[in-house]
């Protein structure tokens, strides 16, 4: 057993232990050498520092804090304890319930809670230099992030598997729980809605991006009859097809780009807009086997294989950071990317490295009835948000390895850049860095792009900083325009995958919301209902996409913080959730491990939210800069932005409706809490604990982990 | 040359674990011993039975 440097507060002490020399010395090791990363990032000034000692500082911060704040966190606050049977031992039926091993359910938990949103957000955070963002990431998930990931699925194992919906439910009140189930189902709208405009920005006009992208469609349903009908439940082999499919599309995709066939593959953004609304429909309306199941495999895939090779990436080039530690914008709020200073924008703008509420959905749905003894939900739901945060430290490091001045270039709204390069590099330069046109053109050339000015959404600037940092190890720079379409295809794949898994769940949630008023639309079997709930699901993100692809002042600039803000509010409901769970179960004095996290994101999100609606300043308030167009609209002037009278009304539509919605979360939300804060309050006045829905006391008979693996070879097959 | 054999071997047991591939072997094992009398579901059955729970339980994928 591994031993504590906790001080050992007598009373509830697991096992008497103290660290053994040698451990005393590792771990001590390990302080310093993160100490040492951080050191040289903070006393870095003016000159360029290698991208390797933010590595060291995040892998340090990581390992001192799974080691010792996770390892207290399940002995002190949750008391994990080995002897007391998991659902998936009490509840075993060899489907739903079943004990899986931890390293096995490690890999499932990751898959299921990585995807896009730790690769986009840290890319635009990059706005504000890499320090704050670093901080925000590494600080934000040890303290809060991997903190709600450990304690819903802790909690919701303890519930036999209940989603956040139901715990809010039962240990809350009828209208909490109301109210948060509406706000899931609708920031889940918003997320899709933004997540795909990502991969519209991707591949608009780019005839390669769209043509090895359009390819992954094909080749999932091949994966799909080949795994049915040829070679039933041979998933690994089918993935190895499927994988080795994917790279010869993007080669195919440079041959295309080449070739006459170019023009049929030059999407405008619209037109890629219908196709991901049609794409949705379908992947939510066909069976599962066809298209759904095998892009899981093939994404899973990617991801795992993507991942290493750029953390070995980072570490074998070793790239110098380009960008500033701190940017004037930080504190100025006048950044091109996205409004607003560094508190609070900053951290809603980097969501999901540091902290996403949406993995509470997932820390209480399939995993929690899959663990095999409690003490493991410190790997799974600590460990894996640990491993997301340091993709989104990758991300950072990606988006800051580049020139600024191409960064400002590709990331700013093209309102602002204007159509050609030498307009571009002049935006820039008034921005306060430079690029020159012929450098603009170069880098477009050297990826094998028409152009990179304005392709903001945070996909295209990673496959740039990640094809710099891979073709400096793997292939030189004549890689460099694969590596580029590869990381575009790994982005797309993600968010592809998150769309249609996304669509699917909330036509589930929608059938199941409608089936209380009519009946026959929540049956999962009448086909109506589901092609009606289906089409209403991607009809409500699909607007929000449309909106945000022909908005004049940039999709992206306008809705990702409405995204941002959504994902922290959702992780305010899962962390008052968690701390009233835990101060009705007598847990008072741990209160403050969610507490405080609770209080930081709720002052974050709504502070956001209050500026996002009553700012005076029309950069940050969506209802100023309603009033200004709707003001020159009366007097009958076009402002900068808009070409005509039609973009003047759609900034001032877009913007009524964003901040509508805005509105409507911070309200959702806020019923939450205030339920959330009465039911403490009578918690802590009862002189009896309130009644909870924890599962009561069965013996474990299966042995402690430690003691009894999974023979690792011999599985047979 | 073990070594080699070894770590092929725990490699193929993660991905099989991680794909869902070996969830079969498990299922068949518990049908046996619950159901010693009833004939045991081919792996056609079987994907079969595992791609219609998947159908009606969908997984949300994270940002």
């Amino acid at each position: 057993m591994p031993t504590s440097a906790l001080p050992e507060s007598g009373r509830q002490a697991p096992e008497k232990s103290r660290m053994s020399p040698k451990s005393v010395a590792i771990w001590s090791a390990v302080a310093a050498l993160g100490a040492l990363g951080w050191g040289v990032l903070a006393l870095a000034r003016g000159e360029e520092i290698s991208a390797v000692w933010l590595v060291v500082a995040a892998l340090g911060s990581y390992a001192i804090a799974y080691r010792f704040y996770s390892r207290f966190i399940a002995r002190r606050v949750l008391q994990v304890d080995d002897t007391r049977a998991t659902p998936a031992e009490r509840l075993e039926d060899g489907v739903d319930y079943h004990p899986t091993d931890k390293r096995v359910l490690f890999g499932h938990h990751f898959a299921a809670i990585a995807g896009a949103g730790p690769l986009v957000g840290p890319v635009l955070a990059a706005q504000m230099g890499y320090l704050p963002g670093t901080i925000w990431i590494i600080a934000g998930v040890i303290f809060a992030g991997a903190v709600q990931d450990m304690i819903v699925l802790f909690l919701s194992m303890r519930r036999d598997g209940k989603s956040l919906g139901q715990m809010a439910r039962d240990e809350i009140g009828r209208v909490g729980g109301a109210a948060a189930l509406i706000g899931v189902f609708a920031i889940m709208i918003i997320l899709l809605a933004v997540l795909a405009m990502v991969v519209v920005n991707a591949l608009a006009e780019s005839a390669w991006g769209t043509f090895s992208v359009s390819m992954t469609i094909p080749i999932a349903l091949f994966m799909g009859f080949y795994l049915r009908y040829l070679r039933p439940g041979r998933v690994v082999e089918t993935s190895f097809i499927g994988v080795a499919l994917l790279l010869l599309a993007i080669l195919g995709g440079g041959w295309i780009q080449d070739s006459s066939l170019a023009e049929y593959f030059v999407w405008s953004p619209e037109t890629l807009v219908f196709c991901l609304v049609g794409y949705g429909f379908f992947a939510s309306v066909l069976p599962v086997w066809m298209l759904l199941a095998p892009r899981d495999y093939l994404s899973t895939f990617m991801k795992v294989g993507t991942i290493a090779l750029m953390a070995v990436g980072v570490v074998i080039a070793a790239p110098n950071l380009k960008a500033e530690s701190v940017t004037d914008f930080a504190s100025t709020g006048a950044g091109p990317v996205f409004a607003g200073s560094l508190f609070p924008f900053l951290f809603i703008t980097i969501a999901c490295g540091a902290l996403s509420g949406f993995h509470a959905l997932v820390s209480s749905g399939t995993t929690p009835k899959l663990i095999q003894k409690e003490s493991q939900v410190r790997l799974i739901g600590y460990g894996s948000m640990l491993t997301e945060s340091f993709v989104a430290v990758m991300a950072l490091i990606a988006a800051c390895v580049l020139e600024p001045g191409l960064f400002y270039a590709m990331n700013s709204p093209a309102a602002l850049l204007g159509p050609t390069v030498d307009t571009a590099a002049e935006a820039v330069k008034n921005l306060g860095f430079t690029i020159t046109p012929d450098q603009l053109t170069a880098a477009a050339k050297a990826v094998e792009e028409e152009t990179l000015v304005g392709r903001s959404g945070g996909a295209p600037t990673l496959a740039v900083g990640m094809s710099e940092i891979f073709a400096g190890v793997f292939g030189g720079a004549g890689m460099k325009a694969f590596w580029y379409h590869f990381a575009i295809m790994f982005e797309a794949l993600f968010i592809l995958t998150t769309v249609d898994a996304g669509t699917r769940v909330g036509r589930f949630m929608l059938q199941d919301m409608l089936g209380n008023v009519w009946k026959p639309i929540g049956r999962v079997t009448w086909k109506p209902g589901i092609w009606i709930t289906s089409a209403l699901v991607v009809g409500a993100w699909g607007y929000f996409l449309y909106a945000g692809v022909t908005d004049p002042l940039g999709g992206i600039k306008q809705l990702f913080p409405l995204f941002g803000i959504a994902n922290q509010l959702l992780a305010a409901v899962a962390l008052a959730v968690t701390t009233t769970v835990l101060i009705k179960s007598g847990r008072l004095r741990w209160a403050w491990v969610t507490g405080i996290p609770l209080a930081w994101d709720v002052a974050v999100t709504f502070t956001a939210g209050w500026q996002k609606i009553f700012s005076d300043n029309p950069a940050i308030g969506f209802f100023a800069l309603r009033d200004k167009y709707a003001q020159a609209i009366e007097d009958g002037q076009l402002l900068p932005g808009a070409t005509n009278m039609d973009d003047m009304h759609t900034i001032v539509l877009n913007n009524t409706v964003d901040g509508v919605i805005m509105a409507i979360f911070l309200l959702l939300v806020l019923t939450v809490l205030v339920n959330c804060a009465v039911v403490c309050v009578r918690a802590v006045r009862a002189t009896e604990p309130l009644p909870t829905t924890e599962a009561p006391y069965v013996e474990s008979r299966i042995d402690a982990p430690e003691r009894s693996e999974e023979p690792l070879v011999g599985a047979r097959s | 040359m073990r070594t080699v054999r070894r770590v092929w071997g725990a490699v193929r047991w993660y991905a099989r674990e991680l794909t869902g591939e070996a969830e079969c072997d498990r299922y068949c094992d518990r049908h046996r011993r619950h159901h010693p009398h009833a004939p045991v579901p081919t792996r056609r059955e079987y994907e079969a039975l595992r791609t219609l729970r998947r159908e009606e339980h969908p997984q949300s994928r994270c940002c």
